[in-house]
């Protein structure tokens, strides 16, 4: 199976489950977690189901396109439920069969894995899922998001697109995945890989990203006193990858660290808050007339 | 009395493997106490665990609660009777809220004092009545680490899916997290399926049937047996590491061991790192061959049956083989630099937000370093060695193995400084200087070694204390209870004849002159006081020493550790020996009568009878055979020299008045006491030891 494939089935798998199919967020993000579609719609009382791929910027772990396994953008297959349902297990499980896994052929664990990012004050319980020994998929009940207690809490499934295409195809390396018929991973992605790794590390101009940084956060600012949470979300994305960005290129001073980390966390907590009390404020509007 | 089987069974979403155990403990620990508490008889409890289900058996169980007869104790009687002799308005509230009248009233002496009682029956219910209570013990088995899932309110170490609660063959109803019991459970996640039970003591039997063995204790047979069915096989020993049997046993319900093999190029890599990515990264047994020689092969344990195995070992063995190429890459990658090059790295670490860069923190270590190197009296040659030890103990930190296999600080640090050319002595303290890495484990083995492990840890302790990271509770990130019981430790076994406020002062001095933000030095002083002196109590009680004894030698600080161990040894045994009486019951006397002392020097002149002199003089001379025994550190020496003075005790207080009439003569008498006093309390509190001669032994 290809990687389209794989994901077509996934979403095909999901939507069936009643998930929304949502696309890739526009704005460069560390993770699928960082999605406005995970963090803010994980908060609050209301109900929400949604997957979606979602490519995933890492430029401290570039390696030129040179590493078989470690890449500047790789890709998230995200699942979020809220509440989490009962048979979650079951469920993810159920797609793992979709996609061709028999646990019967197999070795599948739940092992122990709690996560925590504290750049977005969220943190949660969960295990990494095994297959015969390889991490394939991040399991994660949230408990906090953006310094707020998750409640009703929502379920997250991550599964590693091309971890999990290593194994389904049986290659070494991520750049030896078929895509989709007769195009190979290295072919989308390896001339992106060089130059983002380039750019990343040798080229990009710190004192430009500096700059950035600091309007983007007056941006968020500006835009969260009126307000206008979506919009100061999408700033706080970019000022966390242009942080990233400052990170790999090693312009940032430990001391100086600390302080980035927390003015992002600051934002962060604040947007998730104000989005809470807007939803609040809008009667959370999807809540059935009963939860209400 | 008819009786019937009980069986509880908490179906699990996957409990993480190291809380299993402990579970599993505290249900049949609680289920015990719950019976006993509901007064039902039973015969015996059974108890279960796999990472998805803890369950409890408990056979025989009496259908009825035991009847019982209770005596309630009621208000005295001059409070039930008023003058009259009439019962008052206390006597009718107390029998009426035993349900009872004034009419069930007795009297009974209590130390002469007649206070009314009632006998209250009660009687025993059915237990199948009593039963649905038990959810309260599900509820309070305790995680360290709880989570909540959908929308319930409980906390709880995973979800909770199922529950089977059973009384002979019928459903003891409850519900938690609006899960409610029934007779049905479910078998292995994938080999087995959904069964209803009908009988609790067919339980284990059951569920073997559907690929779950329920006792952890027969998982590990199992595995065992995989493993020494593989040696005989393949002709092969693979060492069992307890730590990671027990983990493998509580990762799965249905044990299949296999074998792998990996490429040999890999052999060429340091055994630690092979080990670490086998046994910590994946769970897997390493294999030896004769003499402890590593082969390319590993032992895992799949949680499933033998079909299709060669699919799961091909799995395993391309995520071995993956780790083992990044392993690979990053020691060649790492031999291509310099130690300089790792050192200037650090300046790029932090160690702790407010105590600076990890570069900051191995100056600190280096200049504590060179100062114990001085007390020990170390050759110019091993100063400069351990020197270079402190200064170098931190770059393996920067390498991409470490970063990569953080449990390998230290052991790479060792590994790379000798490819580096650094003397062997000094690699080793690299390694060693990490140690003890807990309570029990091993300590260093070198000088070097333990002298910069001291110098570490002292850093480490007195840093995050100067700027207000005191441990509380359960809460110490950075470890430094451990770190401080590992100093401890260390000056014993190498009986250092270093005083512990020796070194905290220089490495509060240190900070002194650094920028760091430091609370205020009174408080520090006594914040670290009181925590050494805490750890100190705890080794103090792990090596058998009592609570008042080791209080008693650690009224004037730690100290000397050897020294202020061999005087808590040394009283301990006198605390319990008979001989001992006379001179500890002379210089408790003297002790409590020096209290009434004030400090003024003896005047000899002033002496009224020979026994004053005498004792004077026993004093002078004890106090020089103390000072030679305590320079050399001769606990029992010391302790002699003070018993000397027993005798001149003793006949001291036979021909004297303490208080005498003549006021100079009565203070003179007293500083003499309280010289004695400030003697016996340089060497220990003696005054709060509880003597046991009195027993017999």
């Amino acid at each position: 199976m290809n990687i389209q494939e794989m994901i077509l089935t996934l979403q095909q798998y999901w939507s069936e489950e009643n998930c929304i199919i949502m696309h890739a967020y526009d704005v460069e993000k560390g993770a699928g977690t960082m999605s406005p579609m995970t963090l803010l719609r994980s908060l609050g009382p209301e109900p929400w189901n949604v997957a979606y791929v979602e490519p995933s910027r890492r430029p401290d772990d570039g390696r030129y396109g040179k590493n078989p396994n470690r890449l500047y953008q790789h890709h998230q297959f995200q699942v979020i439920m809220k509440p989490s349902p009962d048979h979650i297990q079951d469920l993810y499980l159920g797609s793992l069969k979709r996609l061709g896994i028999n646990p019967l052929e197999h070795d599948i664990r739940f092992v122990e894995d709690n996560w925590e990012n504290p750049t977005l004050g969220a943190s949660g319980l969960g295990w990494e899922v095994w297959l015969d020994g390889m991490e394939i998929t991040q399991f994660t009940y949230f408990q906090q998001i953006g310094g707020l207690e998750a409640n009703p809490v929502s379920v997250e499934l991550t599964y590693g697109i091309e971890r999990l295409a290593s194994y389904i195809q049986d290659k070494d390396n991520v750049f030896d995945l078929e895509w989709t018929d007769g195009v190979m991973y290295r072919d989308i992605f390896g001339q992106p890989e060089y130059e983002h790794s380039r750019y990343t590390f040798d080229v990009s101009n710190a004192d430009m990203l500096f700059k950035l940084f600091t309007m983007y956060e007056k941006e968020a600012k500006a835009a969260l006193e009126h307000g206008l949470i979506f919009p100061a979300y999408d700033y706080v994305l970019k000022c966390s990858h242009t942080f990233n960005l400052l990170d790999a290129r090693g312009v940032i001073s430990v001391t100086e660290r600390t302080g980035y980390i927390s003015r992002v966390r600051n934002m962060a907590r604040e947007i998730a808050k104000a989005y809470v009390n807007e939803r609040e404020r809008l009667g959370f509007p999807m809540l059935n007339e009963e939860e209400k | 009395m008819k009786t019937n089987d009980v069986l509880f069974e908490i179906g699990l979403e996957e409990v993480p493997a190291r809380f299993i155990d402990d579970a599993e403990a505290q249900l049949a620990k609680k289920t015990q106490q719950w019976f006993h508490d509901a007064r039902i008889s039973y015969q015996s409890i059974t108890s279960f665990s796999t990472p998805r289900r803890l369950a409890v058996l408990v056979t025989n169980v009496e259908e009825m609660q035991e009847t019982i007869e209770e005596e309630v104790k009621g208000p005295s009687l001059k409070i039930a009777k008023d003058d009259n002799g009439n019962w008052t308005k206390a006597a009718i509230g107390f029998t009426s809220g035993q349900g009872q009248t004034v009419d069930d009233i007795y009297t009974k002496e209590i130390k002469g004092t007649p206070y009314v009682f009632v006998k209250k029956h009660i009687e025993g219910k059915k237990t199948i009545d009593l039963l649905p209570s038990f959810k309260e013990v599900i509820e309070n088995l305790h995680f360290d680490n709880n989570m909540r899932w959908g929308s319930d309110a409980i906390r709880y170490v995973r979800p909770i899916r199922w529950l089977v609660a059973l009384y002979g063959a019928e459903v003891i109803p409850f519900e938690i997290a609006h899960v409610q019991t029934s007779n049905r459970t479910r078998g292995h996640r994938f080999l087995g399926e959904n069964i209803v039970l009908t009988e609790p003591r067919a339980y284990e039997k059951k569920l073997a049937e559907q690929y779950v063995i329920v006792h952890p204790k027969k998982r590990e047979q199992l595995i065992l047996e995989g493993i020494r069915k593989l040696e005989a096989d393949k002709n092969i020993h693979i060492p069992i590491d307890n730590n990671l049997l027990n983990e493998v046993r509580n990762l799965v319900e249905y044990p299949t061991v296999f074998l792998g093999s990996f490429a040999e190029q890999y052999l060429e890599l340091p055994k630690e790192v092979l080990v670490t990515s086998m046994r910590e990264h994946q769970r897997y047994f390493p294999v030896e061959g004769g003499d402890h020689v590593l082969l390319p092969y590993f032992a895992g344990v799949r949680n499933g049956d033998d079909f299709a195995l060669e699919t799961v070992v091909k799995g395993n063995e391309k995520v071995l083989h993956a780790r083992l190429s990044d392993a690979k890459f990053f020691f060649e990658e790492d031999q291509k630099q310099t130690i300089d090059s790792y050192q200037e790295k650090l300046t790029k670490v932090v160690f702790q937000e407010k105590l600076g860069t990890i570069h900051d923190k191995v100056q600190r270590v280096k200049s504590i370093t060179e100062t114990i190197a001085k007390w020990l009296q170390l050759n110019d040659k091993m100063t400069d060695q351990v020197s270079r030890a402190a200064e170098i103990c931190k770059f393996d930190l920067v390498t991409n193995m470490v970063n990569e296999f953080t449990e390998l600080q230290g052991v790479m640090g060792e590994k790379y400084a000798l490819i580096c050319g650094e003397d062997e002595e000094i690699a080793q303290a690299i390694k060693e200087h990490y140690l003890p890495k807990h309570a029990d484990d091993d300590l260093p083995q070198s000088i070097f070694g333990s002298i910069v492990s001291i110098a570490d840890k002292l850093d480490t302790i007195v840093g995050c204390i100067s700027v207000g990271l005191m441990p509380s509770g359960s809460q110490d990130p950075y470890g430094l209870r451990r770190q401080a019981i590992g100093i401890l430790r260390i000056l014993k076994q190498r009986k250092w004849d270093i005083s512990v406020d020796h070194l905290l002062t220089s490495a509060i001095e240190l900070y002194q002159s650094s920028t760091v933000d430091m609370i205020d030095e009174k408080e520090i002083r006594a914040d670290l006081n009181e925590f050494f002196t805490d750890r100190a109590l705890y080794l103090l009680k792990k090596l058998n020493i009592e609570h008042d004894v080791a209080q008693a030698v650690l009224k004037n600080g730690i100290g000397i550790v050897p020294y202020t161990l061999d005087k808590a040894e040394i009283l301990s045994e006198k605390r319990q020996d008979k001989t001992f009486k006379p001179v500890q019951e002379a210089l408790v006397r003297v002790l409590n009568l020096a209290q009434k002392a004030s400090e003024t020097d003896v005047d000899p002149a002033l002496f009224a009878t020979p026994s004053e002199e005498q004792l004077y003089e026993a004093l002078l001379s004890a106090t020089d055979d103390y000072e030679i025994a305590h320079n050399s550190r001769q606990a029992e020496q010391a302790l002699k020299a003070i018993e000397t003075l027993t005798n001149p005790i003793h006949q001291f207080f036979e021909h004297n008045m303490v208080m005498a009439d003549d006021h100079n003569i009565r203070t003179n008498r007293l500083s003499l006491l309280k010289h004695i006093a400030d003697l016996i309390g340089d060497y220990a509190d003696l005054s709060t030891i509880e003597w046991k001669q009195h027993f017999d032994h």
